[in-house]
């Protein structure tokens, strides 16, 4: 299975246009299986208009609970705890100790000692995800509730189902919207890929943070090509670009143009390859062609580590 | 006051607005990159480096002498960290939160803290509007570390040493743990958007996630004029004031690829971002009245 992540390091760069007008392009030539792996803010959905064929909860993690029946003001869950998530009482209109869902790691440390067993420790359901079918092939995706964590281990198992539903259509190329970001999310969705193709800018945080997701890249051996878009809003940065990616033996996949049918396009919610021809879908077909035609060379060498997601 | 710069979905803007406010601010303010796992606020203020430390997160490590392999810490573990095979007891200590609970745990005593190195916290300071230098900090997360937030609460706990001035924070992207960990302090937070359909959904996400914190909260649309007017309607069905509208402009987008101020560098920018200030000013010294009173 060949599986190529789009990634940037920086926000907003451009990942998801070019996803889903690879996305249009791969369903022209054998199709793919898609995957939105940006759970926290995905919006691959706006552009491919998926029907959704089935929804499931995403559970993951716990959360401490006090009940204030029993609960006998001790304090001592406030002195363990290490993430600042248990309330102390203040004030008339506070009856007791209460846990901050927002801070609370889910460690079991507050329950585990307890003195009372006044605090409970329930799963967390914090999120949804989803099997679609789209007018370019199947899609995987998910949102993850507002707040939560625990996203890559919701990637992961995004990776998982599309991988086993991939093979079971007989497709043999799995497409990935990835997260902005060197995280756990960026981790987890870089786990088992066979490409990476890293859409920068040429400004000082886009290189900046290219070398980064380069780096994180280098660490997992995932082999990595590079994406400049809106190449001619900064010559020179481009070409610092393109000087970084040749030491780094980091393949220029190709230069975008900065054009405004990216935004005319999304606000169609069409992909750019789906409106008349500009310089800049005819780059990004060029582009992908090297793309399927990719040799994972570097497949070959052992990898040294695997990613494991953030548990 | 504290104020945090966060968007839903990346790229639109968020550190060209608090680079653009710190640089106008009017009264004492520091400045603070909480997006660890990119920081990119110091290329665009270039602050003068002074300082940076080693972030370290605790993790156990095992006294083999003492450790009789009960299991009694790999079983309470909710993070599989650490795990019996056969006579050994495994630490992963890229799986550890740090919590402290196998430490507490521990029958024999065997286990001791220990540290994984989170990344770093940089220091320095940068020219503000008013004041001749103001302090900077960032966190920046060591590549391959998956875990942001605990390296953004060390950060957190860096900012009583710069005492009674105004914080500005530039958030991590998204609306989850970084995120939210980042906006969870602030007195008001600023989301930064643009009007488009991405932009719009991504917001929508960010007003879920972050107004029921109750602080107050209001808009800035950038790159206004491209797109359509969704943002700008879901503004106003959910009463969201819009501090500021920056027009779409290629000499903006040029500055900011020159790592350049944009309000510094484009005028109509500068007055902008101005209004703003006195708008986010005015909302974090109402909301503070009204908390007086409650």
């Amino acid at each position: 299975m060949h599986e190529v992540v789009v990634i940037s390091g920086k926000g907003g760069t451009g990942k998801t246009s070019i996803t889903a007008a690879f996305a249009h392009l791969a369903s022209m030539r054998g199709g793919a299986m898609l995957c939105d792996l940006d759970v926290d803010a995905p919006d691959l959905h706006l552009l491919l208009g998926p029907d959704r064929q089935e929804e499931h909860d995403f559970h993951s993690g716990f959360e401490a609970v006090i009940d204030r029946e029993k609960c006998v003001a001790c304090g001592t869950c406030v002195d363990l705890c290490r993430f600042g998530a248990v309330r102390k009482p203040s004030g008339e209109d506070f009856a007791g100790y209460c846990i901050d869902p927002l801070r609370c790691e889910g460690c079991k440390v507050c329950a585990q000692f307890c003195p009372a067993e006044a605090i409970d420790f329930k799963e967390k359901h914090c999120g949804e995800w989803y099997a679609s079918g789209t007018r370019f092939g199947p899609m995987i995706h998910a949102q993850l509730y507002p707040g939560q964590e625990n996203s890559g281990r919701l990637v992961a198992l995004l990776k998982k189902e599309a991988r086993n539903r991939a093979e079971r259509l007989g497709l043999s190329l799995m497409l990935c919207d990835g997260a902005p970001g060197i995280g756990c999310p960026v981790i987890s969705s870089l786990s088992g890929a066979s490409q990476a193709v890293i859409v920068t800018e040429p400004t000082p945080s886009g290189l900046h943070d290219l070398l980064r997701v380069a780096e994180l890249c280098g660490h997992f051996r995932i082999p990595a090509g590079v994406v400049i878009n809106k190449f001619d809003l900064n010559l020179q940065n481009s070409m610092d670009i393109e000087n970084f990616c040749r030491e780094r033996e980091l393949a220029v996949l190709g230069l975008l143009p900065h054009d405004e049918v990216v935004v005319r396009a999304m606000v169609q919610a069409k992909c750019v390859t789906e409106l008349p021809a500009t310089p800049f879908s005819e780059a990004l077909r060029t582009i992908w062609g090297q793309i399927v035609d990719f040799e994972p060379r570097a497949a070959a060498r052992p990898a040294l580590f695997q990613p494991t997601p953030n548990i | 006051m504290i104020y945090a710069i966060a968007s839903g979905k990346g790229g639109t803007g968020k550190t060209t607005v608090t680079a653009s406010l710190a640089a106008l601010w009017d009264r004492p303010v520091t400045a603070v990159d909480l997006d660890v796992e990119e920081p990119n606020l110091h290329l665009f203020l270039n602050p003068e480096l002074t300082g940076e430390v080693q972030a370290l997160m605790e993790v156990p490590v095992v006294d083999p002498a003492r450790c009789l392999l009960c299991g009694q810490c790999a079983a309470f573990c909710q993070f599989k960290a650490l795990s019996v095979m056969g006579k050994t007891l495994l630490i992963f200590p890229e799986m550890c939160h740090g919590c402290g609970g196998c430490l507490l745990l521990c029958p024999e005593k065997a286990l001791n803290p220990g540290g994984r190195e989170l990344g770093q916290i940089v220091s320095g300071s940068f020219r503000a509007g008013r004041a001749e230098t103001s302090p900077f900090l960032m966190g920046r997360l060591r590549v391959g570390e998956a875990m942001s937030p605990p390296l953004m609460r060390q950060v957190k706990a860096r900012l009583p040493e710069f005492g009674a001035a105004d914080i500005l924070i530039d958030s991590p992207p998204g609306v989850s743990c970084p995120a939210v960990n980042a906006v969870m302090d602030a007195d008001c937070i600023v989301l930064v958007t643009e009007p488009t359909p991405f932009g719009l959904h991504d917001f929508r996400l960010a007003v879920e996630a972050f107004r029921p914190l109750g602080k107050p909260l209001g808009a800035v649309i950038n790159r206004a004029g491209m797109g359509d007017g969704c943002v700008q309607d879901f503004c106003r069905a959910e009463a969201i004031p819009v501090w500021a509208e920056i027009p779409f402009s290629r000499a903006a987008a040029e500055a900011y690829s020159h790592g350049e101020v944009v309000a510094r560098a484009v005028p109509q920018v500068r007055d902008t971002i101005l209004a703003l200030m006195e708008r986010m000013q005015a909302a974090a010294a109402a909301d503070s009245r009204e908390a007086c009173h409650a």
